[in-house]
């Protein structure tokens, strides 16, 4: 059975989960043009890597971010999102 | 038995006759270059001799032909789809797959045997009613049938489903088949390398290049190649040939699992669907039943295959037909499926001038091979694509011209 590390429930088997997506930032609505909109709308990076995805934990409703290598199904680490912890910088300090 | 045969019987010497040429380098250049040597790719090489006397031209394959998902798929032929340009676009492929074995000389087993896509709802009926509407109105064979004509064509299967979710009714679709599917992309390498075109397997591009908006080489492990017009064919691989041009695109990639039980004596003629069990099976020439099930439900670029697909798979065959619980399952496997948010592939050129793409064909592009393959190589003939494929090219996404065929390809195939 597969295993995903949940930030607040600790781990728990896949089954148990939904995923999310990757983690995207949203161009300037006021700013982007239509196209650039379009482009955010639909388009997505595919090719294989490392990816900071959206995971939700079902039975919890808990959404959390995983690190996760496309092409080896490996998760590095799993987290709550918050700015701190999106900053590279301070991944080290973790 | 054929003369062909008997000359090897009569004879000292038993050459092992090949399908095409074993070419080891490529040339310094070509008119075209294609990239994937899955039934797409190698049906748009022979296309374009055929149809357009283009023969300079290069089908660059990193395995071996039909390694990908050409010979991983469950090969289910349809065009019973929920939008007039959908049905089109199959009703046109299945016609080709017809005459296929006859025009490139090789039993390809085309066997037509009728497909049913159970509801178990009312829902579904409703959907099953607007498919069957938009079919008849492109000529297309598909009716709403009752529950005893489904018991007729297949008295084995428990129309209750073990009183999980019982059968209301079925979208009936006449011409639905099934075919070899390596058979499929041998056939048409060999036509192709009849007409001229050069099979190279074991070759992999490894980079494009494009100067100034246009195409003017690929970069190979086996050296640099000269063209103006590439096509990428590679289904699971797309995203990364896009990423080699710098085009964004809305593919991602998803394992789509499936499995054969061992082989039995001829008695499922029919090739069913479930979406609500979520499961597809036929049986094969062979006897196998050869089944699948959904998409994995998260990006993987990967062939893995899991113990959770077949279990549940399996649980969900029994609901419909218990008989088969001793039946056992002898092969499991995954190909990359390339999903689009419509359904829909994605066909046609691209902002790069000379690139042109054949790709988004996720879950179901096996039935599309020879349809992709004739309008792919008039795309590139003509540098211009015909109006079969207007509404799968890359730009109906900025557009906001989505095709809308999730309702007709969610599970069946
Ligand atoms: C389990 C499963 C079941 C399916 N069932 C059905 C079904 O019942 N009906 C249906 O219509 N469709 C079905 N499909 C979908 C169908 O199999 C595919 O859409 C179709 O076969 C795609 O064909 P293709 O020629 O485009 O790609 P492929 O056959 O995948 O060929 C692409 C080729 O490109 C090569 N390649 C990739 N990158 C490179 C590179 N850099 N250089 C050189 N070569 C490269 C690969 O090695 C591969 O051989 C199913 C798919 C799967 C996985």
């Amino acid at each position: 059975m597969k295993l995903l590390n949940c930030p607040i429930n600790g781990t728990r088997p896949l089954s148990e989960f939904i995923f999310g997506g990757e983690y995207r930032v949203a161009p300037d609505q006021d700013s982007c043009s239509d196209a650039q909109w379009a482009a955010y709308v639909h388009n997505r990076n595919g090719s294989p890597g490392d990816k900071k995805e959206w995971w939700y934990h079902s039975p919890s409703g808990t959404w959390f971010i995983a690190e996760r290598n496309t092409l080896t199904d490996k998760v590095s680490r799993t987290y709550l999102l918050s700015n701190a912890n999106l900053n590279p910088a301070l991944e080290s300090a973790q | 038995m054929p003369l062909r045969l008997l000359k090897y019987a009569l004879s000292k010497e038993h050459p092992a006759p090949r399908f095409f040429k074993a070419h080891e380098t490529p040339k310094k250049s070509y008119d075209v270059v294609i990239i994937g040597g899955g039934g797409h790719g190698l049906a748009a090489a022979y296309y374009l001799a055929k149809d357009h006397g283009i023969t300079n031209v290069a089908v660059l394959e990193k395995g071996y032909i039909g390694g990908g998902n050409t010979g991983r798929n469950t090969t289910i032929v349809r065009s019973n789809y929920l939008t007039p340009e959908g049905v089109n676009f199959y009703d046109a492929s299945v016609k080709i797959y017809e005459g296929l074995s006859e025009e490139l000389d090789l039993n390809l087993f085309y066997s037509t045997r009728g497909h049913f896509t159970l509801a178990h709802t009312e829902s579904a009926i409703r959907t099953m009613r607007w498919r069957a509407e938009v079919n008849k109105h492109v000529g297309v064979e598909s009716r709403v049938v009752g529950p005893d004509e489904i018991a007729k064509a297949c008295p084995q299967l428990d129309l209750s489903c073990s009183g999980q979710a019982p059968i209301l009714g079925a979208l009936f679709h006449a011409p639905g088949s099934v075919a070899r599917h390596d058979g499929v992309a041998w056939g048409y390498a060999r036509g192709a390398d009849r007409l001229g075109a050069e099979i190279f397997q074991n070759t992999e591009v490894l980079s494009i290049d494009v100067k100034n908006g246009k195409v003017c080489g690929v970069k190979t492990n086996k050296g640099y190649i000269e063209t103006k017009q590439v096509l990428s064919a590679v289904a699971g691989f797309t995203p990364r040939i896009t990423e080699m041009v710098g085009l964004e695109t809305p593919i991602v990639i998803h394992p789509l699992q499936a499995c054969v039980t061992e082989p039995m004596k001829p008695w499922l003629d029919s090739i069913l669907v479930s979406g609500s069990l979520h499961v597809y099976v036929s049986q094969s020439s062979r006897g196998e039943l050869v089944m699948g099930s959904s998409l994995d439900p998260y990006e993987v670029h990967s062939t893995r295959s899991t113990l959770d697909f077949v279990e549940g798979l399996t649980s969900h065959m029994l609901d419909m037909f218990p008989f088969l619980s001793n039946v056992k399952v002898v092969r499991q496997w995954a190909g990359m499926a390339d999903m689009t948010p419509d359904f829909a592939p994605i066909m046609g050129k691209t902002p790069i001038e000379g690139f042109y793409l054949d790709a988004g064909w996720g879950t179901w592009g096996f039935k599309a091979t020879p349809i992709s393959g004739k309008t792919m190589a008039q795309t590139i003939a003509n540098d211009s694509a015909p109006d079969l494929i207007h509404s799968f090219r890359l730009s109906r996404f900025e557009d906001y011209e989505l095709t809308g065929e999730k309702g007709a390809a969610s599970v069946g195939h």
